[in-house]
């Protein structure tokens, strides 16, 4: 590599073979193991939607069993939540924070490097509880990823594997948190201060935060789940005094801020692409700060507008349904401060834009949608319906998965050292986009119409609109094999570029990223930068 | 021989990462094969706990090594620092939901299901159930044992919880010692907190086996002991490992590691034993005495 010229009187000397990887303490190499560790996921966690959706091209069963089913459905949520999309954030994190604001590495690399490795472990650990249900294991997590008792305490032993990879993963996403959250706080160059801070840096803040609260909370759930299937404890059966209800509200309780620490960093990855793309500082950018502190505290407190039909009491559900609709004010408010920015920019429209600019559409709508099911009339009728997963597929897909998408073409020069193929990425973008609607926004009607989700059959009436679904299914699925194509060419070559292959790229609270050669030496600041 | 950056220590390459990952595995697969009754399950527990234990002295071994040989600057020692303080705030996030499962329980479910508010279920489900905390009489005890008293907070829980608040108190002593340079008085403190811990440590067994042999008292005498076992059990287990940190400290308290400025180990483990005390004073009021 031609970076040891520039950085280094030091010997930059990097470990080699396979030893420079397994027993890594480089954010770089961490990083780049986390992001093709999603990458990975997000195949296995799509090739079982695309049986999902195989399975839901007409009425009656055809492919797989309704265990099966549920069980592929379950997966699909894990994979795509822990698998994809949290490892994609935080290998983004690995690589791109300490070199942000200006840090040799992150504070603590050998826990990263745990914190990573974990992560395979937990895969495999999913895989068994797939695989052991086929040699006589019993029934297979059918529960979906909420995982509710009863019927999470009357699987087979491919629950207690699937508790355990939760286990895995709290111990994982804990640790990275940790160590996220220290390197922000400890490890900034003399003169980054709070409100120089990229937004990128304040988003992952948050979400580390939001992670040390709840992921032990979800841990003493699925462990009292544990203590219930085989210790004889009671904690969720109302005949020995317990109540299958408590189980919604520990797990609801991680699941809603769940949310949010699948939304955060895509935000804070937002909040470097629109700038660079407008030329323009971020609009509003305090405001922007404190409008994310306030989503991540009210996240924490309105967890139970998923249980509106368990038969809370009156003044609770009350609360809930407030609490809720004043998410809307700082979702609105990011989404605001994204249009101002734009606002007279002299705006291009680069992958990364397009892919900004469609997020801040399309998951306008899921806010939408949102409040409709947060009003507790209206969320009894569509509660449990395809109408939610069109809801939430609107946030996560362009709320998480889009803004990861243009982290990865912002950042691939940067990572590379080649520019990728700008006509490509531009195909993928409508490729997706068009897509990814044609398949969930047809769910909105079907859910409206009462089609329930998590079941393998539906009725012959929905036929049309599954089909549509479907359709749009597969070709979302087959974009991300150019997607695949996009990455591994531009990792093998393409256009050299700069420090700073994105001319707006240092407006307003740029990170020092930009400072650094593409691809940056492999310690990123031996000696602190100093901030001005 | 390290690639360092100037100042903050950026460790070589290390092995106990992966091999830490693996012992969790390893640890994992072996309970769920044991839950489930199958053969190979306690061997392959056995295993990990064994790798767990090289683990621990490999990985602190090497940071040891690094300490004493001074390549930690401050800042080294603020990560850590603030590291750990987040650590101890992930737990007390894992006890904040046990007390709020208890919470839940005796405010809002055993009510409804004796039949108390609007939103009362007895008349579906069981007619006779009334409720009184501490439950001993259940809903429907076919499949549970009912207990036949409850625990009282006099006795054994008091006594604990005088021990273990002295043991506060002697850490902090040896606290003192340490910063005043006197190695007697650090090690003396130690041995005396960890002589309380194992004392509160043999009073809970103890506590335990009465309760299972005289009271009937057991994980299967619905919620009530449900409730009581998982909060003073995961508490316990935090003892354990507390002790365990506190005889590795007090080895190297013995060997001279620490002086007066650097000592960020003895006050982690320190930190984390306040902790455990905290959560039994919350235990005590809320599982004993209430
Ligand atoms: C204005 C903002 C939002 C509001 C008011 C809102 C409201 C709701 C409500 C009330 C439900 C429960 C529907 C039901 O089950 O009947 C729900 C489900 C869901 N929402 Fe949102 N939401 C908002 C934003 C988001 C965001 C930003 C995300 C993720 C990035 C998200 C992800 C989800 C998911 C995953 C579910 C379904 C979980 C499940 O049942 O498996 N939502 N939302
Ligand atoms: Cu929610």
């Amino acid at each position: 590599m031609s970076t040891e010229a520039v950085h280094d009187e030091h010997h930059d000397h990097k470990p080699t073979g396979w030893r420079r990887w397994v027993f890594s303490t480089n954010h770089k190499d961490i990083g780049t193991m986390y992001l093709i560790f999603a990458l990975v996921m997000l195949f296995l966690g799509g090739a079982s939607a695309m049986m999902l959706r195989a399975e839901l091209w007409e009425p009656g069963l055809q492919i797989v069993d309704p265990n099966t089913y549920n069980n592929l459905l379950t997966n699909h949520a894990l994979i795509m939540v822990f698998g994809a999309v949290m490892p994609a954030a935080a290998g983004m994190a690995n690589w791109m924070l300490p070199m942000m604001i200006g840090a040799p590495d992150m504070a603590l690399p050998r826990l990263n490097n745990l914190s990573f490795w974990l992560l395979p472990f937990a895969a495999l650990m999913l895989i068994m509880s797939f695989v052991v249900p086929h040699f006589g294991g019993g029934v297979p997590i059918n529960t979906g990823w909420t995982l509710y008792p009863p019927l999470s305490l009357q699987a087979g032993i491919g629950m207690d594997f699937g508790i355990f990879t939760l286990h895995i993963l709290g111990i994982s996403s804990i640790m990275a948190s940790i160590n996220i959250v220290t390197t922000i706080v400890n490890m900034r160059a003399p003169g980054m201060t709070w409100f120089k801070l990229p937004l990128f840096a304040w988003a992952w803040l948050l979400t580390g935060l939001l992670l040390i609260v709840i992921m032990p909370v979800l841990a003493g759930g699925v462990t009292m789940l544990l203590f219930d299937r085989h210790f004889g404890t009671s904690f969720f059966d109302a005949a020995g005094g317990g109540d299958p209800v408590l189980f919604q509200h520990l797990f609801w309780f991680f699941g809603h801020p769940e949310v949010y620490v699948l939304l955060l960093p895509s935000i804070g990855i937002l909040g470097m692409v629109v700038p660079t793309f407008s030329r323009k500082p971020l609009f509003a950018y305090k405001p922007l700060v404190y409008s994310m502190f306030f989503l991540t505290a009210l996240g924490l407190v309105v967890w139970a507008h998923h249980q509106y039909t368990v038969g809370m009491s009156k003044e609770v559900t009350e609360y809930f349904m407030i609490g809720t609709i004043l998410i809307s004010i700082p979702v609105g408010y990011m989404l605001f401060s994204f249009i101002f920015t734009m606002w007279r920019g002299s705006m291009t429209f680069e992958t990364p834009m397009l892919f900004a600019v469609a997020i801040v559409l399309m998951f306008s709508f899921a806010g939408v949608t949102g409040v409709m099911l947060a009003v507790v009339p209206a969320d009894l009728q569509y509660h449990d319906t395809y109408f939610v997963v069109a809801h939430f597929h609107y946030a996560l897909i362009p709320g998480a998965l889009f803004g990861i998408y243009a982290g990865v073409f912002y950042w691939l020069p940067k990572w590379t050292g080649h520019m990728y193929d700008e006509r490509l990425g531009k195909i993928f973008f409508w490729w997706t986009t068009i897509s990814f609607n044609l398949t969930f926004f047809v769910q909105h009607f079907v859910g409206l119409a009462g089609m329930p989700r998590r079941i393998s059959d539906y009725s012959p009436v929905f036929t049309d609109f599954n089909q549509i679904s479907s359709i749009g299914a597969f070709a979302f699925g087959a974009s991300h094999l150019l997607f695949l194509w996009i990455i591994i060419k531009t990792v093998r070559g393409g256009k050299k570029v700069g420090d700073k292959p994105w001319d707006g790229a240092q407006v307003g609270n740029a990170g020092l990223e930009w400072t650094l050669p593409s691809p940056p030496p492999f310690h990123s600041f031996s000696t602190p930068p100093v901030v001005k | 021989m390290t690639s360092t950056t100037e100042g903050y220590y950026i460790p070589e390459p290390s092995r106990w990462p992966i091999v830490g990952a693996v012992t969790v595995f390893t640890m994992l697969v072996g309970t769920a094969l044991w839950m489930n009754h199958l053969s190979p399950g306690p061997w392959i527990m056995l295993i990990g706990m064994l790798m767990l234990v090289l683990l621990f002295k490999g990985w602190f071994g090497d940071v040891i090594t690094e300490n004493l040989a001074g390549s930690y600057n401050g800042r080294v020692d603020r990560s850590f620092r603030q590291g750990m303080f987040w650590f101890i705030t992930s737990e007390v996030f894992f006890f904040i939901t046990f007390f709020g499962c208890l919470y839940y329980l005796r405010n809002i479910t055993l009510p409804y299901l004796g039949g108390e508010g609007h939103l009362a279920n007895s008349h579906l489900l069981w007619k006779d159930f009334t409720y009184s905390w501490p439950p001993l009489q259940l809903p429907d005890a076919s499949h549970y044992t009912q207990a036949k008293e409850a625990m009282e907070p006099g006795g054994i829980p008091l006594w604990n919880t005088i021990i273990l608040l002295s043991s506060g108190g002697t850490l902090t002593w040896a606290h003192w010692g340490l910063k005043k340079n006197s190695n007697r008085q650090l090690v003396l403190g130690l041995v005396m907190t960890i002589a309380l811990g194992l004392t509160f440590f043999c009073l809970q067994a103890y506590e335990y086996g009465h309760a299972y042999t005289e009271m009937d008292l057991t994980l299967n005498s619905g919620i009530y002991g449900s409730t009581f076992y998982l909060l003073t059990g995961f508490h316990g287990f935090h003892v354990t490992v507390g002790s365990i940190m506190l005889m590795v400290i007090l080895g190297r308290a013995i060997k001279r590691h620490f002086s007066p400025h650097n000592h960020f180990a003895f006050e982690a483990v320190a930190w984390y034993w306040h902790f455990v005390d905290v959560v039994w004073i919350a235990l005590y009021i809320f599982v004993y005495w209430l």
